[in-house]
């Protein structure tokens, strides 16, 4: 009856027919999530920040981001789903169905969740070609039963993972991997503190880029000290004087949908344009990464599931948490001008860039709404926008 | 005003720093020359189906009126999509900047600035001379002048003739706002026999409609018209009856992007 019962096919621990079309890199991909299966690895896809990923960590499963972040399998995937769709549902769909992406293809779960209808409708769909296990939201934050329902879903979660994979998830795992996903939070925060520098330390796109890489990585130990290093190697460049970005850019704070597939679209135009983001507010930025998790608390899962609950997306209704941290964010990073990215279709950033553009201008702060999908068709629109925004500033 | 300024600048043998500024519209190619802090040229000319080209022609034609943009004292600033398109440019500026400077030039610093471009409708609000506030069209022709074009060429005429037919119709409701549907709409309407005259009215009617939201994103009280459709008196009429208000605008208005961009010169 319920999905979770279902496994529509095993997990291949082969390639796919169609890897003989790809390029290096991908190949490359290809055989790294390979050669990780046939070494006994498990791997789950993974979509929103909402996610805990500590019990993935705990239960020995590698996580891996799937959001579909470029064009490439939209008009596959608008064979089967409308085009009036966000872009990142129909990537995600689209690589799924054409095996074109590593993740996806040798993932043995992908664990959605209730965020946006969107994604929720697509889940059954996917849950077709990959087993897909869906994580059920609660609509806010504020109802007093909101914390127990969601800590009652992420003890589903354990319970499904735990079954499918024939583990235990025990506390002391979980104490475990919070301790290192804190770790890895900490290491984002430092490198994120050096963008209060005027001018920044790093530019904005290599900050995304980083971040993003991070979501692909099999070994979290590895990646955090990947993440730690490049920290460490940020501050000791920019005390010795390396100045990456120059003084007079302006300072943008990137917010709205998921920025991962737009790097290049908007990320790139932006300081191709004289702007410089210090500050990442999409919700695997700073806003989430923020949010750390008590390492001693008496109930564990509580405490993971929290964490999670407290992250603050445009699904949530209402959802002034994340307006009250954009604006500290303004003023933490002396913030000239405020970008915010709609996904096409988008429905709950879109009506919600209606009550950040007005607290950004309550506060004299210049804000700029960009809606767009992963296409290159609005390239020349976006750029006259997005440059003459930061002329203005 | 071409003429009156060649009189004035009388018998101009060497070149006088002067500053440059160039549109690069999808649809036409407008310059404007400064002479100190006096507007002193302006001419536009059709962009064709090549930037750069039409960046050469108008070069050609500031040139024969002694203008010369090559001289190290010109300092010439690019607008337009075409901007980056202009190799004798020293920088390029978007529209919307100077679309703003253009018209704080034309009409004052505190206006909200309506263009009507060929691809692209912008609303700008100035305070005290400087972009305070824009919006663009989304990525569609609808309330831009190549949906003016686009029916004004299915019903015949040109868009001069187009405001006059308008003026002498009742507007003929069209509701697609996408052009292509548009276009379809008014063959059907020719094809029941509505007037040419309620078909141009229902036209302008249904771009004026498109743009009226866009400008109360921006705000403002006091309305400036820039861009081509500046000498369309109807146009500029049914704009300030959707709007509530009066649009100002003057001939002029349809270089304020090269206005704009020749002041973004140093």
């Amino acid at each position: 009856m319920s999905q979770e019962n279902t496994t529509p096919q095993k997990a291949p621990d082969t390639l796919p027919e169609i890897f003989e079309a790809f390029d290096d890199a991908r190949r490359a991909g290809f055989i790294a999530a390979m050669e990780f299966k046939q070494n006994g690895g498990k791997l789950a896809g993974c979509l929103c920040s909402y996610t805990p990923l500590e019990l993935l960590d705990a239960a020995g499963i590698a996580a891996v981001g799937l959001c579909g972040m470029s064009n490439e399998t939209v008009p596959d995937a608008e064979a089967v789903l409308p085009k009036n769709l966000c872009p990142l549902i129909k990537g995600t769909y689209g690589f799924a169905l054409t095996q074109k992406c590593p993740y996806t293809y040798f993932s043995d779960l992908i664990i959605g969740e209730t965020t946006c209808d969107g994604k929720k409708k697509m889940y059954e769909l996917l849950n077709d070609i990959k087993p897909t296990y869906v994580l059920h939201l609660p609509q806010s934050q504020g109802r007093a039963y909101a914390s127990d329902i969601w800590r009652e879903e992420v003890e589903l979660l354990k319970q499904e993972l735990e079954r499918r994979f024939d583990v235990e998830i025990t506390d002391e795992a979980l104490r475990d991997a919070v301790r290192l996903r804190n770790r890895a939070r900490r290491a984002f925060n430092k490198l994120y503190a050096l963008q209060e520098n005027t001018p920044p330390a790093m530019s904005g796109v290599e900050m995304m880029t980083t971040l993003l890489k991070s979501t692909f990585s099999f070994d979290v130990e590895k990646f955090v000290e990947s993440v730690e290093k490049l920290a460490d190697d940020r501050l000791a460049a920019y005390e010795a004087r390396e100045r990456p970005v120059p003084a007079s850019a302006k300072r943008i704070m990137l917010t709205g949908c998921p920025s991962g597939g737009v790097i290049q679209k908007v990320g790139m135009t932006i300081e191709r344009n004289g702007g410089a983001i210090v500050c990442l507010d999409d919700c695997s930025g700073e806003r989430t990464q923020s949010m750390l998790i008590d390492e001693d608390a008496d109930d564990i899962l509580r405490a993971i599931s929290d964490r999670y609950l407290g992250i603050n997306c445009s699904v949530m209704t209402p959802n002034e948490g994340r307006i009250e941290n954009s604006l500290a964010m303004v003023e933490k990073y002396q913030v000239d001008g405020v970008i915010e990215v709609v996904l096409q279709a988008c429905h709950t950033f879109n009506v919600e860039s209606a009550k950040v553009a007005a607290a950004c201008e309550e506060r004299g702060i210049p804000y700029l709404k960009v809606e767009t999908d992963y296409s290159t068709g609005d390239l020349g629109q976006l750029e006259t926008r997005i440059a003459a925004f930061i002329e203005m500033l | 005003m071409t003429t009156d300024c060649k009189e004035q600048m009388g018998g101009l043998d060497a070149v006088k720093p002067i500053r440059v500024g160039i549109d690069i519209g999808s649809t036409a190619a407008k310059a404007a020359v400064f002479e100190g802090d006096k507007l002193a040229f302006t001419t536009a000319i059709p962009t064709g189906y090549n930037s750069a080209d039409a960046a050469a022609r108008l070069a050609e034609e500031l040139r024969l009126q002694g203008y010369d943009v090559e001289d190290p004292r010109a300092s010439t600033v690019a607008t337009g999509y075409g901007r980056i398109s202009v190799p004798f440019a020293d920088k390029a500026v978007t529209e919307i900047t100077c679309h703003g400077r253009g018209a704080a030039f034309l009409f004052g610093d505190d206006v909200t600035v309506v263009d009507v471009g060929g691809q692209d409708t912008k609303a700008i609000r100035l305070a005290k001379g400087k972009v305070a506030k824009f919006v663009m069209n989304d990525k569609c022709s609808a309330g831009t002048g190549k949906f003016l074009e686009i029916m004004a060429n299915r019903l015949g005429v040109s868009m001069p003739e187009l405001s006059v037919l308008a003026r002498e119709g009742e507007p003929t409701p069209i509701s697609s706002m996408c052009t292509v549907f548009a276009e379809s709409e008014v063959i059907s309407l020719i094809g029941r026999g509505i007037p040419r005259e309620d078909i141009a009215c229902g036209v302008i009617d249904s771009v004026v409609a498109k743009v009226v939201p866009l400008v109360s994103q921006v705000g403002g009280d006091s309305y400036v018209l820039t861009g081509g459709l500046c000498d369309e008196a109807y146009v500029v009429q049914r704009l300030a009856g959707a709007l509530g208000a009066p649009v100002r605008t003057t001939p002029e208005a349809r270089f304020a992007g090269a206005i704009g961009a020749a002041l973004s010169a140093s």
